[in-house]
């Protein structure tokens, strides 16, 4: 007697069950088949290749109606089981009610959908089954149209890229701060990130949706933070949760899932389930490795064999043509884990094995996933990897520890390729240039003029004499900017700009930084290249800043800060005065000095009052000094033809406009200017870093001064006859500066590296002093505020407050 | 004396790769908020020269005094490289954005 299987879910999981029971059991069982979709199994991991364009359906299907016939199935496709009738043994759907002796639910999930206002307008769809993908399909054909795409996800993105290979314009909407945050760590994301972006898709992370908007269908999605994108479409791929409806309602055990022992007998032993809907030892299964193990236990369990499901580890691999991608384990960070990183900038390759012990735990990998897999096996037997340790992350088929070459990179850069940035030359050039007897930088400075101007490319060029002469020359040791990298400043600003990298983990993954978040030295600088480079697309850092420039006042020896209100050109009066004499009494401020770029200082703040006095300043019309910050401090003047006999010009006038023009900008450096108004120089302009002396005929520029740690005299940078034209001078050159020295360089260390000639031919040439001054303008836009003001606020208060106070808790 | 883990704030409340103090009667704790979002407590007085360590710059799990730039590491409290000290380090953790600190030490009054 054939024995009555009924099926509920034709899907992935219940598919392969069937294939094994039938094969096993031939002609044991009467089967009927019912699946909520009007078709039967095909190969639901491939509907993304399937939107993409790059299948079709009929290539996905893998249970065809022949295969039913064959196997006497009775197919009830389109009609979804309602019920389950425990007591009778027997289903129920519209067409009417079936009895089993065995019943299989295989119901795998539903979407989850984020009850937004306006989820139900027409236009928002999931992404589970082909209906899903039909419709986004069919969205696609419209020319023109826009995408978002809700969650970044594995899911989200396979659904992203199709959309985009289909011609839509494709936002992602994704929660978390990168994308994949369950399988990828923030490197990883990062890389793919970037790919996708380069496949034209818009990533929005860090973006919560508030709300879809339209009428009639969907127009737009809102956010949280205010952003809108127009859409035609709206992908949910936010999760997904067990499908568990109907053995609720037939009161069978549910948790998360269908609760199922080891060999997937739900808590009524006549009805087994598999597949997504099933939760096994509290784990949830969303990946068809474990699936197809269960499919196994299922047809054995059902043909009374022994067999018992053991859950494994799984590996991702994401679906989206040329981003290679991996990760299998664990790999969040604990104690007593440790990493093992390598990053190929070059590549764009980004691997990362956690050890704990002896073993494998996780593997993430972006750019080369080809030794995956090998891995993966280790992860899965538990393996001991003491041995290989060393060579692990190379793989298994590289023992030994060859380094990359760090000239290789030069030697593979083509003929043309621009070396010298300011006089256009070529590597051909310079390569030719040795070919013809130079041997030195100083002969290929003389010939072909690189590494003449700037220098910023003097480390190529060095690098190119090293591989073409080989031997015959020695690279000279340049320093690196710290631990983290081997790079020097120089070429850090340089790839930067060449290769647009606009953030940190940009930077560091790009080139290639030896730790995960950099140092005490190099963070402050990038941090300060970024910015100066990128004004309008990098936000700055406040953690990768010194604690002067976070607290915006100078920390003294025992903690505590000095605060300097800014007095325009060194001017103040009364009002101004009695102000701070106010506030130097409300805080009991220890000390009260006139610094020697006459400005007041206040000495010996604590950190809890800066916000208050910043705001009582504020208040007054004072604004924030900037007397601990790498950027302008002070134009130092003299009182000029207002009161001066001597005087030639208004030496105070043009240091108020001066320092007015540059305040807030942040350099390489502090920056210190003066204006005297005749030679007699009572403002010391001659030791400053831009200092102009007013004569009869016009104005001397002079820079590269300094009476630091070095004493040196300004060089004369030009003449001019106007006001005016003193002023566009100094903003030239401080850009200048801004956009070349390399960080804690004050600006006559650099002056020494660049020469003074090069600073002139830029800075006097018309065109290229206009953009100088129009990118300084530019970034002022973004940076000339005052700090006091933005942080007089009760939040910043409390941020700069204790987060508790445990004195006066009671000790038991 | 039994634990006392108390709830002295929300994650959120210290900036990623920042810090926050405690103020306790036997001087300021730091508490540091990595880059992974593990919070580290350990006393806020530099052994070289008193420098506040909460306002050092956090790199990785070690932060750099901003004095004279010792480094230390957040786990053990000891300075790196070539100097040598260590500062007191106490038992913190993050549960549900919230930072619990053991505070039996510091409410004690007495440094351990
Ligand atoms: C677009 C996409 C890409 C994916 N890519 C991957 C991948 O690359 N790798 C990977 O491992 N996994 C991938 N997955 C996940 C994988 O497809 C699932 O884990 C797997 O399909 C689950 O199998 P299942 O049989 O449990 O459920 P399903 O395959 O979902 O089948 C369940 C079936 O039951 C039907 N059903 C539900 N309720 C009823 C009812 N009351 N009556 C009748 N029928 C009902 C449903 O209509 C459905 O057809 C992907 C999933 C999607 C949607
Ligand atoms: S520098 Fe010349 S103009 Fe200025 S105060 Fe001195 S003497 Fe007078
Ligand atoms: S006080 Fe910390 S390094 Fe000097």
């Amino acid at each position: 007697m054939k024995r009555r299987l009924v099926v509920i879910g034709a899907g992935m999981a219940s598919g392969r069950a069937l294939e094994h029971l039938l094969s096993a059991d031939p002609g044991g069982w009467d089967v009927t088949l019912f699946n909520a979709e009007p078709r039967g199994n095909y190969n639901r991991i491939m509907l993304s290749p399937v939107l993409s364009g790059e299948k079709t359906y009929a290539e996905i299907v893998t249970h065809d109606d022949a295969w039913y016939a064959a196997q006497g199935i009775t197919c009830r496709f389109g009609e979804a089981v309602t019920a389950i009738d425990r007591a009778a043994k027997t289903v129920t759907g519209a067409r009417g009610t079936v009895a089993y002796d065995k019943l299989l639910i295989a119901t795998g999930s539903a979407p989850f959908i984020i009850p937004v206002p306006g989820h139900k307008l027409p236009g928002v769809v999931s992404y589970r089954d082909l209906d899903d993908t039909n419709a986004m399909i069919e969205a696609s054909a419209r020319p023109g149209g826009k995408a978002v795409v809700i969650g970044g996800g594995l899911l989200g993105l396979e659904a992203a890229a199709g959309l985009a290979s289909r011609g839509m314009e494709v936002t992602v909407i994704h929660l978390m701060g990168h994308l994949m945050e369950r399988q990828l760590d923030p490197a990883a994301g990062y890389l793919l990130q970037k790919d996708l972006e380069k496949r034209g898709l818009r990533i929005h992370c860090k973006g919560a949706t508030k709300a879809i908007l339209g009428t009639d269908r969907v127009e737009a999605v809102l956010l949280e933070d205010g952003t809108v994108y127009a859409a035609d479409l709206v992908c949910m791929a936010v999760g997904i949760r067990p499908e568990t409806r109907l053995a609720n309602d037939a009161a069978l055990e549910v948790g998360r899932g269908i609760t199922v022992n080891d060999q997937l007998c739900t808590s009524d032993p006549d009805i087994l389930a598999l597949g997504e809907c099933v939760e096994h030892d509290s784990q949830l299964f969303g990946l068809v490795a474990p699936l197809y193990d269960q499919a196994k236990v299922v047809a054995a369990t059902l043909a009374g064999a022994e067999a018992a499901f053991r859950p494994v580890q799984t590996a991702t691999k994401l679906k989206v043509t040329g981003v290679d991608l991996f990760s299998a384990g664990d790999f969040a960070e604990a104690e007593g884990r440790e990493d093992i990183v390598f990053r190929d900038p070059a590549r764009g390759i980004y691997k990362r094995l956690v050890i704990e012990g002896a073993r494998l735990i996780g593997a993430v990998m972006y750019g080369d996933t080809a030794d995956g897999a090998w891995f993966f096996g280790l992860i899965k037997d538990g393996a001991d990897i003491t041995a290989m340790r060393d060579t692990l992350i190379f793989g298994p088929a590289y023992q030994g520890g060859a380094q990359t070459d760090p000239l290789a990179a030069v030697a593979a850069l083509p003929p043309e390729a621009e070396i010298c940035g300011c006089n256009g030359v070529c590597k051909g050039t310079i390569t030719a240039a040795i070919g013809a007897g130079a041997s030195s930088l100083a002969d290929i400075r003389a010939t072909t003029k690189a590494s003449a101007s700037c220098g910023t490319c003097t480390g190529l060029v060095e690098q190119l004499l090293a591989v073409t002469l080989g031997d015959d020359f020695k690279l000279p040791a340049a320093q690196p900017v710290c631990a983290c990298t081997d790079l020097t400043h120089e070429d850090v600003r340089r790839l930067i700009k060449s290769q647009g990298l606009k953030s940190m983990p940009a930077v560091m993954q790009e080139l290639g930084w030896k730790t995960s978040c950099g140092c005490h030295v190099c963070r402050p600088a990038l941090n300060f290249y970024l910015l100066a480079d990128w004004p309008l697309d990098y936000t700055d850092d406040a953690q990768s800043r010194f604690v002067n420039e976070r607290n915006h006042a100078n920390i003294q020896k025992d903690g505590t800060y000095s605060v300097v209100p800014r007095m325009w050109g060194g001017m103040t009066n009364p009002r101004e005065l009695r102000a701070i004499a106010d506030a130097a009494d409300k805080y009991a401020i220890p000390a009260v000095k006139v610094t020697g770029g006459q400005r007041i200082d206040l000495l010996g703040v604590k950190k809890e009052h800066l916000p208050h006095i910043w705001a009582d300043l504020n208040a007054a019309g004072l604004v924030s000094g900037h007397a601990y910050s790498k950027g302008l401090r002070t134009v130092k003047t003299c009182v000029g033809t207002d009161f001066c006999r001597f005087g030639t010009q208004d030496s105070t006038g043009l240091g108020i406009k001066l320092e007015q023009r540059l305040w807030g900008a942040w350099t390489p450096h502090k920056v210190k200017l003066a204006v005297s108004g005749c030679p007699r120089n009572c403002a010391e302009s001659t030791c400053k870093d831009v200092g102009i002396i007013c004569v009869d005929s016009g104005y001397e520029v002079g820079v590269g001064g300094a009476a630091g740690m070095d004493l040196k005299h300004t060089e004369p940078l030009a003449k001019v006859p106007t006001e005016a034209e003193a002023i566009e001078l100094t903003v030239a050159f401080v850009q200048l500066y801004r956009e070349h020295a390399k960080y804690l360089d004050r600006p006559y260390k650099w002056l020494a590296k660049v020469g003074l000639t090069w600073v002139q031919q830029q800075v006097l040439d018309p065109e290229i002093r206009a953009g100088l001054i129009e990118r300084f303008d530019l970034s002022q836009t973004v940076y000339q505020r005052d700090p006091w003001a933005d942080r007089a606020t009760p939040a910043a208060q409390a941020a700069f407050a204790p987060l508790a106070d445990l004195t006066r808790e009671a000790a038991e | 004396m039994t634990d006392a883990w108390l709830d002295i704030g929300a994650l959120d409340d210290i900036p990623r790769r920042g810090a926050r103090v405690v103020k306790t009667r036997h001087g300021c704790v730091a508490l540091f908020r990595t880059a992974e979002d593990r919070v580290f407590a350990i006393d806020d007085r530099c052994p070289h020269k008193g420098g506040p360590l909460s306002e050092g710059i956090v790199h990785g799990n070690a932060v750099t005094c901003p004095l004279h730039n010792w480094v230390f590491s957040l786990e053990t409290g000891m300075a790196q490289g070539a100097d040598s000290g260590a500062v007191a380090t106490y038992p913190a953790e993050v549960q549900q954005g919230r930072i619990l600190l053991d505070c039996a030490r510091l409410i004690a009054g007495r440094a351990a």
